[in-house]
């Protein structure tokens, strides 16, 4: 990014930058005296109260109606972690490598894994100490298989911490993935969902 | 050995005429790279990496030895080539599965491929299909494997076993322009690679003694343990420094510890890892760390019963797997309280040594297991070697493949695993009793006869005799012979008969009767019949000696004469002696407490029974805290005093809590490290300043070594003589344990957890018509006992024994004391 728009501070006519036109302060106790007052009597307050008064009887209201209603949220927002899975298989994205363990700045990742009947890692178990995390995205940022991501459910209230954290929470149900829900990036390195994305045969 | 100065990268050097250049360099922290190089092992040259120039010629670090004055420079053009190519082809078609390797942070590929810089690939081949194998403990992937052959090496060189080697590879032939392209040693390596895979002498699975060495030695993924794969990133762990508990070896390792699983945030031990180079371990100390006392919290009624039980006895009956504070607090409480301290196999071994001061005049022996490793000539008299002391078994091994030594080994029981360590090793299997016997045989071969008491080589000579035997020689003979031959006389062109006188030189075979020495105490020992000449053989150029004695000496009926003779022998002869302590710190409960012959009636039992027991196993009347849950300090058969520490929290009460309670003030166990008797050797130290570590010259500096004290003798050097009627003849039962279990504790473990029973040779079984698992009545003159039979094929020959590990065959009441009985045994 240029800064020099930023650096030049030379305003002039020219420029978009000019100088709004602010009243001279009070300076006598007369004269402040006189501004209180003009101020005070002045029905501006009304001015705000009538927008309420009129939109109240419109019902034309732009408050979102949360939690009832929520804002849409950018794809990259950083809210609690999910665990996806590979969309042609169904099988579990997470390899266990315990990267995300390792550059976790909060050290509030946790993992069990063990070897599995098909002599592959598996991860049995998966936790994050949502009341350490600072939700900085390094463990989304360093998984080398789009396993871990930030999901977009920023709702902390529970009567359990918890109740975020352990895998069954995170991991995509096999469900969601069958009817598309699964959300994914687009950028760099994601994939898109579509029809090319098949199944490779393994011959053993 | 001489010190030399040799120039490495500009720098001087000092070094030992003959040593590697490559341990010269690490010994003084420059950095040679190299896979397939051990210390203590001999050079493999598989991986050519540790490249140098030496005066201006290529030469590999790890088997060029240091001339003085040598100028070696470690980076140039070619070998920087050399190596980026060495390391691309150890990279090409190695699987990229670090995310998920157990060796993945710690990998020697990583490291190097890393170091090294390989960012692009030149080379390729078509890879072959190599499934991964399960060899019990040991798990096998050929895929990663880099064919260093660090694996074979250490079997080979070190344990003992040489359980693995290599097999044909299959697969392609390197592209040929390869050869033309690349460098020279980069292709040779590629092409050695190329040709071998690892596996198992036995076939499909090992046939060894697991100690799982080449799990540790492998410097990538292929060699892992089955029980550790997959739990763990190597990253996790913190390591604990500590002292193995199980044998007197007191091996230097580190628990790797991290919380159990995301639920349970306790520590819990995944895995033993050692210092490979410098420290080798067996099975027992590998996979046998989980042996604390689970679940313990502090129970203040048990704690109250022990205070009122320690106030009414008289006795205290301890095993030797405690450190040397907890023998410290229990000698304070005998000074104070005069309780007697019984603890049968430490005080044997105290005796032994005090009988063996007596001659010498030295408080403690004077060998090593480090003398030992150094040595040319090594004998073991007395002791099961691989399973009383597995680091003493690898000693004597390393001896005989490294400096080309030669060994004896006496004992009851034949074992394949001795025989298989080297050509020149010879066992002697005596008959039970003649402990002594082999004692003075080794006065005789070995003594110096002009220094030796008269009545010692009195009583020897009467041994020997002359005695007439026949030998075959082949001699060369001259025959002269008288042939005809026809000869074409050139003139006429007829042919003529001609005599011609022949001498030619036959072979013939005469009966010579010559006179020889013949030592009856060879026959008595039931010694080869070309003893002698073997032994003239093995001893050729031979500079160092040691002997190992062990437990069969301690308890034997004759102990103190047996200790005398071990005196003179380590007094006249060249060897160095080396006793095997039986348990953990049984050489430093023998030098702490005063310990009692007889009990009394009321017994506090330490890891033993009692009337009020104290038990780290668990299951007594107050939880005591295992050896992985305490730090302290254990002796070592190295005479050294190592530290330990605490590797697993441990909740309830300890000895110095009730030795508090009792009186005796002191506020942690450790407050004794430094109050432990001066004048057994010991210093006056604090815990806290005791290191535990190697240096990279290989240096071990771990806690501090006992001083030998002066000892005054009385000047009588009388042995009695041996009695020649007194051996075990018929079946005879041993008391020791199988492979990987040294006590309960081991026992407890959950890779090693093993039922015990009475274990018998193949041959044996064969010959009674016995298989495994069925149960026999095993009677001794001092009781008897049903047990299951188990088959341990690493033994020969007829003696059976019965082990001490599992805490429900109470085997040591089937013995007098002495480690051998005669026995029935039936089949019920």
């Amino acid at each position: 990014m240029h800064s020099e728009p930023l650096n030049d501070r030379n305003v002039s006519e020219q420029s978009a930058y000019y100088y709004v036109d602010i009243e001279e302060y009070p300076t006598t106790g007369w004269d402040k005296f006189k501004q209180v007052v003009k101020r005070t009597f002045r029905g501006e307050l009304f001015v705000g109260l009538w927008v309420v008064m009129r939109e109240m009887i419109k019902f034309d209201i732009h408050t979102v109606q949360y939690p009832k209603e929520k804002l849409p949220i950018g794809p990259r927002y950083r809210a609690v972690h999910k665990l996806l899975r590979l969309w042609e298989s169904g099988y579990e994205r997470c390899i266990g490598c315990g990267l995300c363990e390792k550059i976790c700045i909060s050290d509030c990742i946790r993992m069990d894994t063990k070897i599995d009947e098909n002599s592959r890692k598996e991860v049995t178990e998966y936790s994050i100490n949502l009341g350490r995390c600072i939700f900085c995205g390094y463990c989304a940022e360093v998984c080398p298989e789009l396993a871990i991501v930030h999901g977009q459910r920023y709702e902390n209230g529970s009567e359990q911490r918890a109740h975020f954290v352990i895998k069954d929470d995170m991991l995509t149900p096999l469900d969601f993935l069958t009817s598309g829900q699964q959300a994914e990036y687009p950028g760099f390195g994601s994939i898109t969902p579509n029809e090319s994305v098949t199944k490779t045969p393994l011959a053993y | 050995m001489n010190e030399i100065t040799i120039t490495i990268d500009g720098k001087q050097v000092q070094t030992q005429e003959g040593e590697y250049i490559l341990n010269a360099a690490r010994a003084n922290g420059i950095f040679i790279p190299a896979i397939c190089y051990l210390t203590r092992c001999s050079p493999t040259l598989a991986c050519r990496i540790c490249l140098v120039e030496a005066d201006g010629k290529q030469v590999y670090a790890c088997n060029a030895k240091a001339k003085e004055g040598m100028d070696i420079n470690t980076s140039t053009t070619t070998i920087e080539a050399e190596k980026r190519a060495i390391m691309e082809v150890y990279d090409v078609n190695h699987p990229l599965e670090c995310g998920v390797c157990d060796q993945s942070g710690e990998c020697e590929l990583q490291n190097y491929t890393l170091e090294i810089g390989v960012d692009k690939q030149t080379y390729s081949i078509a890879d072959t299909h190599k499934p991964a194998q399960d060899w019990g403990l040991i798990h096998y992937d050929p895929a990663l494997c880099i064919m260093c052959e660090r694996c074979i090496t250490v079997c080979k060189d070190m344990i003992g076993d040489a359980a693995l080697s290599t097999v044909a590879r299959g697969g392609e032939n390197i592209e040929a322009a390869f050869k033309e392209s690349m460098p020279k040693d980069a292709y040779a390596m590629w092409n050695k690679l190329n040709k071998s895979l690892i596996a198992p002498n036995a076939g499909d699975t090992l046939d060894c003694t697991n100690c799982g060495e080449c799990t540790a030695v492998c410097p990538v993924g292929a060699l892992v343990s089955s029980d550790y794969q997959y739990t763990s990133n190597a990253w996790e762990h913190t390591q604990i420094p500590a002292t193995c508990a199980h044998c007197s070896a007191g091996c230097q390792i580190s628990y790797d510890i991290k919380h159990t699983d995301i639920a349970n945030p306790d520590a819990k031990i995944y895995r033993v890892k050692n210092e490979w180079n410098y420290v080798s371990l067996c099975g027992a100390g590998r996979y046998g760390y989980d042996f604390e006392n689970r679940n313990v919290t502090k129970d203040t009624a048990a704690f109250d019963a022990a205070i009122v039980a320690f106030k009414g006895a008289d006795t205290i009956r301890f095993t030797s797997t405690i450190t040397n504070e907890e023998a410290m607090i229990l000698q304070r409480l005998k000074e104070k309280f005069g309780y007697r301290l019984i603890n049968d196999e430490a005080r044997v071994f105290k005796n032994f040594l005090g009988h063996y001061s007596g001659i010498t005049g030295e408080s403690l022996y004077r060998g090593s297991l480090k003398e030992v490793h150094e040595s040319d000539f090594v004998v073991s008299i007395g002791t099961a070697l691989k399973t009383d002391n597995p680091n003493a078994r690898f000693a004597m091994n390393n001896a005989l493949s490294m400096n080309k030594g030669a060994g004896l080994y006496f004992h009851p029981i034949n074992d394949p695993v001795i025989e298989d360590m080297s050509k020149n090793v010879t066992q002697i299997n005596y008959a039970p009793l003649r402990e002594e016997t082999a004692l003075y045989l080794m006065l005789d071969l070995f003594g110096d006869k002009s220094a030796m008491p008269s009545s010692v080589t009195d009583y020897l000579s009467t041994f020997h005799s002359l005695k007439t035997v026949t030998i075959e020689e082949t001699v060369d003979e001259k025959v002269t012979e008288t042939v005809t031959k026809k000869v074409l006389n050139e003139e006429t062109g007829l042919e003529e008969e001609v005599s011609e006188q022949v001498t030619k030189t036959v072979k013939k075979k005469v009966s010579k009767e010559v006179e020889v020495d013949s030592n009856r105490l060879l026959d008595l020992l039931n010694a080869p019949a070309n003893f002698t000449e073997t032994l003239t053989k093995y001893l050729a150029k031979k500079e160092k000696f040691s002997l190992m004695v062990g437990p069969d000496l301690y308890t034997h009926p004759h102990a103190a004469n047996c200790a005398r003779l071990v005196g003179l022998i380590e007094k006249y002869t060249a060897f160095d002696v080396t006793m095997i302590p039986n348990l953990a710190n049984t050489l430093g409960v023998a030098l702490i407490c005063d310990l009692d012959e007889s009990a009394g009636s009321n017994t506090i039992g330490y890891n033993t029974a009692g009337n009020f027991t104290l038990s780290a196993l668990g299951g007594g009347d107050l939880d005591m805290p295992a050896l992985n849950q305490q730090e302290g300090t254990l002796t070592s058969i190295d005479k050294r005093v190592n530290p330990t520490n605490v590797a697993l929290a441990f909740g309830g009460y300890v000895l110095n809590d009730i030795a508090s309670a009792l009186g005796l003030e002191a506020s942690l166990t450790v407050d004794y490290t430094s109050q432990l008797p001066v004048n057994a050797g010991f210093k006056a130290v604090e815990f806290d300043t005791l290191p535990n570590h190697y240096t990279n010259a290989g240096e071990e500096i771990r806690g501090y070594v006992l001083e030998s004290q002066r000892v005054e003798v009385s000047g009588d050097e009388s042995v009695q003589a041996f009695d020649e009627n007194s051996a075990l003849q018929g079946n005879v039962v041993y008391l020791a344990n199988p492979v990987l279990q040294f006590t309960s504790f081991t026992a407890v473990s959950h890779q090693l957890h093993e039922e015990g029973g009475l274990y018998a040779s193949t041959a044996f079984m064969s010959a009674n018509d016995l298989n495994a698992g069925d149960s026999v009545r095993v009677e001794t003159s001092h009781g008897e006992m049903v047990l299951p039979l188990v088959n341990d094929s690493k033994i020969n020959g007829d003696i059976t024994y019965l082990p001490t590990f599992d805490s429900k065959i109470n085997s040591s009441a089937l013995f007098g004391g002495y480690r051998f009985t005669t026995v029935s045994i039936q089949k019920v």
